[in-house]
């Protein structure tokens, strides 16, 4: 489902047809308001990335390590199967992707949707926004800001369901000795997403843990 | 659990659009396809996680297809109910899942075309296609079986959609 599976008995002319079809039918069912999420996949340096937005906003990143269709069945249960890949409500976001990738962009503005996530998570994932561009934050740091400093564990939990990783930047959030932490697309993710943003990030000094 | 309506569209597009290429003409076709799908994303969070999804949609579409016929011939309103009644029957496998022979269906000639799918798949009586199709019973009866026959050939299949009678 992640790219265009080609049925292979259709003829080329209804393989043709079929794609027209249902581009008509993303368009109708968008205008009939029948789209409950909308997605598509895009290439990135971090390998290929699936977009899913509700009519609010962006919904969902997800790494191709994540398994994509995974994610998917994932959305269709807890919010609403009435899925279709539609590039079109997703234009901006990948856009921006793009130009962050490029290092012509350091802030996104996109709306978001974080119904995925708890009050104490959202207020969390939020305030990774906050996090200037180059720069990291510990996670005891992060706990202090949102006012609950003993909230430590809870705050790296927040931030590894991040469903909105690298548009709320918790690849920005290492422990308090320096260390990488964890990260949902990998740490080699991770790492590569930090020099990005600052070419002198020496990656993880000593150990991982 | 349901799966992404996405996939619906990927897993029987195909399916639906040789079916409603066997119940309509080219442009109504396409009509009917498009209606189909937008119909079934309205209702598929409704739709039970054991329903047969094929079948489903079939269902749908063929509705649609006789809404399409109905604009012509709003006459066939007062069988609708007979329609409804007539689900299911004849009861001889719809083979559904055979591309090849929706394909093969939709390049027959017309009428035979056209009396196949309305008796195999949508169920109505010789009597009732005559009387949205054309001409008289005796007609669509012969269109049948000339259809019926050349599919077997086509196919190397003797015993497709066989009738008791």
């Amino acid at each position: 489902m992640t790219d265009s599976r080609i049925n292979p008995t259709a003829t080329g002319e209804e393989t043709e047809l079929l794609e027209k079809l249902g581009n008509e039918l993303r368009a109708k069912a968008q205008a009939e308001e029948l789209l409950d999420v909308s997605y598509r996949i895009v290439d990135s340096p971090v390998g290929s990335l699936l977009l899913a937005s509700t009519p609010a906003g962006l919904v969902r990143v997800a790494f191709e390590t994540e398994d994509h269709d995974k994610i998917l069945e994932l959305l269709a249960q807890k919010l609403s199967p009435r899925i279709l890949k539609d590039p079109s409500r997703l234009d901006a976001v990948a856009r921006q992707l793009d130009e962050y990738f490029a290092g012509t962009r350091h802030n996104f503005d996109v709306p978001l949707d974080l119904k995925l996530s708890t009050a104490f998570r959202r207020q969390v994932q939020l305030e990774l926004g906050e996090i200037g561009y180059g720069h990291t934050w510990s996670y005891s740091h992060m706990a202090e800001r949102i006012g609950n400093p003993k909230a430590v564990r809870a705050v790296g939990s927040a931030c590894a369901t991040n469903p909105i990783p690298i548009v709320l930047p918790c690849h920005r959030v290492l422990r308090t000795d320096g260390s990488l932490g964890g990260y949902l697309g990998g740490l080699e993710a991770k790492t590569e997403l930090l020099k990005l943003e600052n070419p002198d990030f020496g990656g993880a000094p000593g150990t991982l843990f | 659990m349901q799966v992404p309506f996405e996939r619906i569209v990927q897993d029987y597009g195909l399916n639906v659009l040789r079916v409603c290429r066997a119940l309509l003409d080219e442009h109504r076709a396409q009509d009917a396809w498009s209606e189909t799908f937008l119909s079934a994303l309205k209702a598929y969070p409704q739709l039970a996680d054991d329903a047969n999804v094929l079948a489903w949609l079939v269902r749908i579409a063929r509705n649609k297809a006789i809404d399409e016929l109905r604009k012509n011939k709003p006459e066939i309103l007062d069988d609708h109910q007979q329609w409804e009644h007539a689900d299911g029957q004849p009861d001889l496998g719809l083979e559904l899942e055979n591309l090849q022979l929706w394909r093969e269906v939709a390049q027959l000639p017309q009428k035979q075309r056209l009396v196949v799918g309305y008796r195999y798949l949508g169920g109505l009586s010789y009597a009732q296609i005559a009387h949205l199709v054309f001409g008289t019973e005796a007609a669509a009866r012969r269109a049948g079986s000339d259809g019926i026959k050349n599919l077997r050939r086509i196919l190397g299949d003797d015993t497709l959609w066989q009738e008791q009678s």
